[in-house]
């Protein structure tokens, strides 16, 4: 089974929860600002990300998904 | 819940006024992902406290119903015992349910009133630019307590589910909090299972739920989650304080 | 089914159920805790809902609550209750949701006296909660009228989505007298899935019902405080009852009263109409709305000298009365207000102080 990993980019207020919680340092604040001000977080290392979920449900505005991708793709390992 | 990860039905699309980093949307995610799972998002009806969550109907996609300040459990209470086959909760926060609306709260939980209701604690009336609480912790500071808060003058922080714990009527009462995912965890199975216990008509159920608050605390969100963890949780201990059992 | 004897209170509490009503949440308070001691035994008795509160406060916004999810309710309660429900009944009125509330008067101002009044006029019709809103008042002046109005109220509560109040009095809480429950004053069922909180799934509709009040947008809370005035505009149209009483002879002074000290009025005027002394009553039975252009009428006949304002209160009703009258004919009040009811005797004799007066 393949996921897919996605941030909302411009739900996301840049409060640093799941960069904090992740356990493999996946993620970093973005020095873009997004539509709402805000710099949001995005995958530093995506490689690295084991789709445990974790920066999904420590995000407090649902700005991070994980969705199932029933044809292998080549970006995921 | 694990991988897939998608936002629930039960929440709305709208991004929300809260503060970055304020786990005030966690807390309103579990509950929409406790309503998708126990499919009765057809028959819910949420009753939004005056608070920062005043506009919790925005993000929630079923019935709701505004209430006065505090007042909630009396607005549930109407339409649990007209309704009893509607699936009925409260969401309050500090000020709402450990202030002014303490009576309201004491009373539906000793009638038994088989609503449910989400009390967030986060130590401070965030909407109104962060005045004391009652749960307010000693020493500290608040707009209305500049040089903290002095416990010989306004009292000790009040526990609202060793409060409620103390009735003699059967109820779920829990403190849970969501600053860690590892809490969160236990969060959602708290709120699922007070959830559970009114679709069974068992009892009352309360989940106090230890929240931060960054704007009104004066900290960055990641400094006000180690400030939750390390000054509240030692005071507001977690766990259940009464099951129906 | 015949008339039959019942104490006020049960009787209005009896109203309620033959209206169509099942929902009761109350606070007991002298002096109308019978009405939630007779609902107590006798709704479960028809499978409706009975609820002692743990206070006034709390009942106006259970009954708030049980309204928004689309069934019909009502509360009883006596003046300092009735001012605890203040910020419900603005609630209620700003989301529109239909309650039936019943102020049994008692003596006041604060804890006051628990004999009758009717001291809460101002509060009903002018100032029962913060903001720009009226509630409909009705006054019956005896139990059966009591009941009528009771039954007709909740059909006018959802006719026009907002809070209804019968404004009686300690006399006929307490009183006994004959009464039937008119088949025809029970209220139709009403259709709420357009507003109501009764479940989406209920409704089989993805769209949610949402009950609020609060609308921080200063236009759209604009457009919404003119539609709720619409309303008040058309109860002022369609909802004004009155009873003329001696109406059409040609009296020197008209009386405005209501409710209980009317009846007293009454007597008053039958004794003085034995000694060819002719007094008009005109009786408002809706105080919102007022009857005013009933009253300017029979202020206006020829033959009235001056208008006489009789209350138990010191003079609420008076402010009305002399909007109504129009500055054509002196007003005056006459009234009692610590629990005692005006004999027809002291009637008389204001009515005759006035005339006094007024003849110069």
């Amino acid at each position: 089974m393949a996921y897919c990993h996605s941030i909302e980019k411009d739900r996301c207020k840049g409060c640093g929860l799941c960069v904090e919680v992740c356990p493999k340092e996946v993620l970093e604040i973005s020095s873009e600002v997004n539509t709402k001000g805000y710099f949001p977080v995005y995958q530093a290392r995506p490689e690295d990300c084991v789709f445990c979920a974790t920066c999904c449900r420590m995000c407090p505005d649902v700005a991070i998904s994980i969705t199932e991708e029933p044809e292998a793709k080549a970006a995921q390992a | 819940m694990g991988v897939p990860f998608k936002k629930p039905e039960a929440l709305s699309d709208m991004h929300t006024h809260y503060c970055p980093g304020c786990t005030h949307g966690v807390i309103h995610r579990l509950v929409a992902e406790t309503i998708d799972e126990l499919g009765v998002r057809g028959r819910t009806v949420g009753v939004a406290p005056v608070g920062c969550a005043v506009l919790a109907y925005n993000y929630f996609t079923f019935d709701f119903q505004e209430a006065a300040h505090g007042r909630a459990p009396a607005v549930a209470t109407g339409i649990k015992r007209v309704r009893p086959d509607l699936v009925v909760f409260t969401y309050q926060g500090d000020g709402d349910l450990a202030s002014i609306g303490t009576a309201e709260i004491i009373h539906a939980a000793n009638r038994g009133e088989k609503f449910t209701t989400i009390f967030v604690n986060n130590a401070v009336y965030g909407m109104t630019g962060g005045q004391m609480a009652p749960t307010t912790m000693p020493d500290q500071r608040t707009t209305t307590s500049p040089f903290g808060r002095n416990v010989e003058e306004v009292g000790m922080p009040v526990k609202i589910a060793e409060l409620l714990s103390a009735l003699a009527t059967p109820g779920y009462i829990t403190r849970q909090t969501v600053i860690k995912p590892k809490y969160i965890i236990r969060a959602k199975k708290a709120i699922k299972k007070a959830f559970t216990y009114q679709l069974e008509n068992r009892c009352f159920s309360l989940v106090e739920v230890i929240s931060n608050c960054p704007t009104n605390w004066g900290l960055t969100p990641l400094e006000s989650i180690k400030w939750a963890e390390e000054t509240m949780l030692p005071y507001y201990q977690l766990g259940d304080y009464k099951t129906p059992e | 089914m015949g008339k039959v004897l019942m104490k006020g209170n049960e009787a209005i509490g009896e109203a309620a159920i033959r209206a169509g009503c099942l929902n009761y949440f109350a606070y007991p308070i002298t002096p109308q805790s019978e009405v939630a001691e007779y609902l107590s035994r006798r709704l479960p008795e028809v499978g409706g809902v009975f609820l002692q509160g743990e206070s006034e406060v709390a009942v106006s916004y259970m009954i708030y609550g049980a309204a928004g999810a689309g069934e019909r309710v009502f509360t009883t309660s006596s003046s300092p209750g009735i001012s605890l429900m203040g910020e419900g009944l603005s609630y209620c009125a700003g989301s529109e949701c239909p309650v039936v509330v019943v102020n049994i008067m008692r003596g006041g101002p604060g804890l006051g006296g628990i004999l009758p009044s009717q001291a809460d006029y101002l509060q009903a019709t002018k100032g029962m909660g913060h903001g720009d809103f009226r509630i409909l008042v009705m006054a019956p002046a005896s139990v059966q009228e009591a009941v009528e109005m009771v039954m007709a109220s909740f059909s006018l509560a959802e006719k026009y989505r907002g809070p209804v109040m019968i404004l009686g009095d300690g006399l006929i809480g307490q009183m006994m007298e004959p009464v039937e429950f008119p088949e025809h004053l029970k209220a139709e069922p009403v259709n709420k899935d357009d507003w109501a909180t009764n479940g989406m799934g209920n409704r089989k509709s993805e769209k949610r019902n949402l009950i609020r009040s609060m609308i921080l947008d200063p236009e759209q809370l604009n457009a919404h405080n003119l539609a709720l005035k619409a309303k008040y505009e058309q109860m002022k149209r369609e909802e004004v009852r009155y009873e003329p009483y001696n109406l059409d002879c040609d009296y020197r002074i008209l009386l405005v009263s209501y409710g209980t000290m009317s009846r007293v009025c009454r007597t008053a005027i039958d004794q003085l109409k034995e000694e060819g002394y002719e007094v008009g009553l005109l009786r408002p039975q809706t105080l919102f709305p007022f009857p005013e252009e009933a009253t300017t009428e029979a202020a206006s006949r020829e033959s009235c000298r001056a208008v006489l304002s009789v209350e138990m209160s010191m003079g609420q009703m008076l402010d009305d009365v002399e909007r109504a009258v129009m500055g054509r004919r002196p007003v005056s009040w006459y009234g009692k207000c610590g629990g005692e009811v005006p004999t027809p005797e002291e009637v008389i004799e204001a009515i005759k102080r006035l005339d006094q007066s007024v003849t110069h």
